[in-house]
């Protein structure tokens, strides 16, 4: 009943290809944009901001870079972890060593540095596929994990081993209090989904999607796969580079090479499956199942236990987390490999014949 | 209707001999092809028709033999560089992108003419969106053709068989091909499926002009429609002429065509 | 030279205990196509039970003979790991069959979550010890060519003699068995083994099962020398470098891949370390694979796979 399309009739190619075509989505996108730009800076509290929302968009960020190359062009990565420290180290090197360097520019050329490193390490992609080139992407996280730690020249040859950043500037704007921080991730978040939009929809879009269907079929129709590929691994790199500065620089403030570690390639990788292979909404949906998840049961365990007289600590729960994120991971495989955003895409459906059956 | 013009040779194949392995797939095959023809192939099943046209099309790689196409002659290329000169196929079994819809398909064999940058398309302001409007009109026209309106954003894995195959030829149509090879477009359909896609195929002949080789089994089909025939038999040739030279030819009676039903 | 033996004794050693974690990748690989990525949570998993029942049974039932306690613990540790092979094939492998490779990577992917955080909600996260009588003193070898001698470990040796044994009763049944037989017959085929009444599922438990077998004996072997804690799943993390340097479809590869790993780490690490900083082990077996995945992706002994159009 509400959710018609009725009368919604495009008269121009522009029209169809909007990115929200039917009015009812707009004015919701509309109402979510004003909530999240207003009513949560002047409603949240300081630990919804660091243990939520901050961790959340920054996460998204990443999960959106990580699903065009592996939900998008169908290339398995599991060194997502390596590009988010190249990104968040270059950046800090940018940032450190040439005077009166803006903090913007310092993360967007940490950015670029992220795409030369996955650009180099996408192209075992162009011979080995699948399950090979995860193994061969392993390669880049343990490298690029020894090189943080052990090259000096990356950490400023800081003695302890750990990079920090302080005043962070956009415009003479200080980054500092929660609310700042968390619409300085927002407003990136946002710019970097509309990019990543337009990009998925199009003809490099379709060139990565007809290399994740069908290769064979996709040089048959004049598709270059290095083309294809290595530019899948730039863009992904630059939007997960970034992603891994703001890490760094927004939300750690102080970090060393084990905050990119392999558990966090894993943990990114399950947004990106949790949430929809091959859909920029995914991503945030995958993104906020797994930052609330532990959230949601470190408050739930623990009174769920005294219910039944059993004592959890936080130790128990974390490894209950993983036991449940494991399980999940095999349920979404199993019952909608598609993810969150297919179910999402399946209520709406529901949605537009409500309040009739069928 | 006027008669068709058919012109000079513009395709030919010059002694292929694939192997694969120990198995010969095709031995000496030489024959041509002229401009805005309808060339079938036809011969048993195993008799090397598709690897003949894999061959054309650079997704294999002959071990002899070369193929010359407007003075440009080819032994080793690729698939990329085939598509560039103005080839476009289908597939005997459909090399759909699944995860894609029918507009999306038909808009990647618009491929080798969008130019648009990656950062013009990332900003979708004046020139990339133009580009996508122009070829999505262009597309449109494809889709009118082929009568598929109403599928235009139906994932292709959900269609039915026969209209898949219609989008297969969509996006080769969308690439405006010089040549198109059609491998085995009538597989699988039933008369009325049929007698359209030969409408189509006839459509693309006359309306477009062009060249169509197309590998067939259903000998109604192939004698109604094609100018001329090539004939293979386990990798030889065994006839090449009009319909009529090759329904009388000893050889492929023997081979192939057995008495007349 | 002393030093470079002592340094490539290591190095097999290391290399053998990699080769074990990886027989079990073979295994199921060459049998179901596979790529078991909770290879290394089945090893914890299998050790973790052993160690644990190892303390509760004298617990229990006051048995102190530590050889009968150990059989018990192994014989309910190998039923648990039968278990979780069904488990596994009941929940996960029946309903994946016809997807492709990365889905079922993935999916083992969630088994290694689940295994490990199960495993430690289960039997806690303290280190614990498997004590299997296996000798702990070094020997030294050859005293008379090199002064000194070589510094061997009598447990390394061990390890090693049961290693070579597991592999050669591995080939054997292989080889051998009827059921031998009919787990080559599904590697090679699977619709044909179904076709000539072969029994998908039941072989499929029957090979997770072998390597669960496989991966508790590995992981007694690894507990013994290190204890039995978190970590080694991410040392077994290892054993996918060596499957691609072996082959993902041989035995022997897996074993030989796994010595290469080995010394090359070790040798690496003493004799090329120093000029980069030292650490380098931790991502020497990685870069090998990936050269070998440009150069000749089926590694050593794997079998070349062709793309057909």
């Amino acid at each position: 009943m509400l959710y018609r399309e009725n009368g919604q009739f495009k008269t121009s190619y522009s029209a169809d290809q909007q990115i929200f075509p039917i009015l009812q989505d707009r004015i919701a996108m509309g109402l979510l944009l004003a909530v999240a730009f207003v009513a949560v800076p002047l409603l949240g509290s300081e630990y919804m901001f660091r243990a939520i929302f901050i961790p959340f968009l920054i996460l998204s960020l990443a999960a959106l870079g990580l699903n065009i190359l592996v939900g998008y062009c169908g290339q398995i990565s599991l060194g997502t972890g390596a590009f988010m420290a190249v990104g968040a180290y270059a950046a800090y090197n940018f940032q450190v060593r040439i005077e009166g360097m803006p903090v913007l520019l310092s993360m967007l050329l940490g950015g670029v540095c992220a795409t030369a490193v996955g650009v180099v390490f996408g192209i075992p992609s162009l011979r080995i596929k699948g399950l090979y080139l995860a193994v061969a992407t392993l390669a880049a996280q343990f490298f690029v994990d020894w090189a943080f730690l052990r090259i000096k020249w990356f950490t400023n040859d800081s003695a302890s081993g750990s990079v920090s950043v302080a005043n962070v500037n956009v415009f003479g704007l200080a980054i500092e209090t929660p609310v700042a921080k968390y619409l300085f991730c927002l407003s990136f978040l946002i710019v970097f989904g509309l990019l990543a939009k337009n990009l998925v929809r199009s003809h490099i879009g379709r060139e990565w999607m007809a290399i994740r269907d069908m290769d064979v079929a996709a040089a048959v129709i004049g598709i270059r796969p290095v083309h294809a590929k290595l530019s899948a691994f730039a863009v992904s790199s630059f939007i997960v580079g970034v992603a891994g500065a703001l890490w760094g620089f927004v939300y750690l403030g102080s970090w060393e090479p084990a905050a990119f570690s392999i558990d966090r390639s894993f943990q990114l990788l399950f947004m990106v499956i949790i949430g929809g292979l091959g859909s920029i909404m995914g991503s945030f949906f995958g993104a906020a199942f797994i930052v609330l998840l532990p959230i949601l049961l470190d408050q739930l365990l623990p009174a769920l236990g005294s219910l039944v007289g059993l004592d959890f600590d936080t130790a128990v729960v974390s490894h209950v987390v993983s036991m449940i994120f494991g399980a999940l991971i095999v349920f979404f495989l199993i019952a909608e490999p598609h993810g969150l955003a297919r179910l999402w895409a399946v209520a709406k459906e529901k949605l537009r014949l409500w309040p009739f059956p069928h | 209707m006027t008669t068709k013009k058919i012109g000079e040779v513009i395709l030919d194949v010059n002694n292929i001999s694939l192997s694969f392995g120990g198995v010969r797939a095709l031995s000496d095959i030489s024959f041509n092809v002229r401009e805005h023809e309808i060339r079938a192939i036809i011969g048993p099943n195993g008799a090397g028709k598709s690897s003949m046209l894999n061959c054309i099309n650079g997704v294999y790689q002959p071990q002899q033999g070369s193929i010359n196409f407007r003075g440009q002659t080819f032994s080793q290329m690729n698939s990329r560089q085939v598509a560039e000169l103005g080839f476009a196929r289908t597939f005997q079994s459909l090399a759909l992108f699944k995860g894609m819809n029918v507009i999306d398909n038909l808009m990647s064999g618009r491929n080798l003419k969008m130019k648009t940058n990656l950062f013009q398309q990332a900003l979708y302001l004046g020139a990339a969106r133009r580009e996508e409007n122009e070829h999505r009109a262009f597309v449109e026209h494809i889709i009118d053709f082929l009568e598929i309106q109403a599928y235009r954003k139906t994932p292709v894995g959900r269609l039915p068989y026969g209209l898949q195959k219609r989008v297969d030829l969509g996006r080769a149509l969308a690439m405006e091909p010089q040549v198109l090879l059609l491998d085995e477009p009538m597989a699988g359909m039933n008369v009325e499926e049929k007698q359209d896609m030969c409408r189509f195929v006839l459509d693309v002949n006359d309306e477009f002009g062009t060249t169509i080789v197309l590998i067939e089994h259903d000998m109604g089909v192939v004698m109604d429609i094609s100018d001329r025939v090539v004939v293979l038999d386990y990798g030889k040739k065994i006839g090449d002429g009009t319909p009529d030279e090759v329904r009388s030819n000893a050889d492929v009676i023997k081979a192939y065509l057995g008495t007349t039903h | 030279m002393g030093p470079f033996l002592e340094t490539l004794i290591g190095g097999l050693m290391t290399g053998m205990l990699y080769s074990l974690v990886a027989l079990g990748f073979v295994l199921i690989f060459k049998a179901s196509g596979v790529f078991n990525f909770a290879q290394g949570a089945m090893v914890l998993f299998a050790a973790l039970t052993m160690a644990r029942f190892a303390q509760w049974i004298p617990q229990w039932t006051g048995l102190t003979d530590k050889l009968l306690v150990n059989l018990l613990a192994f014989g309910v540790a190998m039923v648990v790991m039968i278990g979780v092979a069904w488990l596994i094939e009941r929940l996960v492998l029946g309903k994946l069959v016809n997807q492709e490779g990365i889905t079922l990577l993935m999916a083992t992917l969630g088994i290694t979550y689940f295994l490990d955080g199960f495993g430690q909600t289960l039997f806690g996260s303290d280190i614990y010890k498997i004590d299997v009588g296996l000798p702990k003193d070094p020997i030294f070898l050859l005293e008379q060519t090199f002064q000194g001698g070589i510094l061997v470990n009598q447990e390394d040796l061990a390890a090693a003699a049961i290693a070579a044994a597991l592999v050669a009763l591995l080939a054997a049944f292989f080889q051998y068995t009827s059921t031998g037989r009919a787990l080559r017959a599904v590697a090679d085929d699977h619709q044909a083994a179904q076709s000539i009444g072969i029994p998908l599922s039941r072989i499929w438990v029957i090979v997770w099962s072998v390597a669960g077998f496989v991966a508790l004996v590995a992981g007694i072997i690894w507990g013994s020398k290190l204890g039995v804690q978190f970590s080694l799943s991410l040392v077994a993390l290892k054993a996918l470098p060596v499957v691609i340097l072996g082959g993902l479809t041989s035995v022997p590869g897996a074993i030989i891949g796994g010595l290469i790993i080995g010394v090359g780490e070790k040798l690496s690490e003493v004799f090329i370390g120093p000029y980069f900083g030292g650490g380098i082990e931790i991502w020497f077996a990685y870069v090998l694979a990936l050269l070998f995945l440009l150069v000749r992706p089926q590694g050593l002994f794997g079998e070349k796979i062709i793309d057909r159009v």
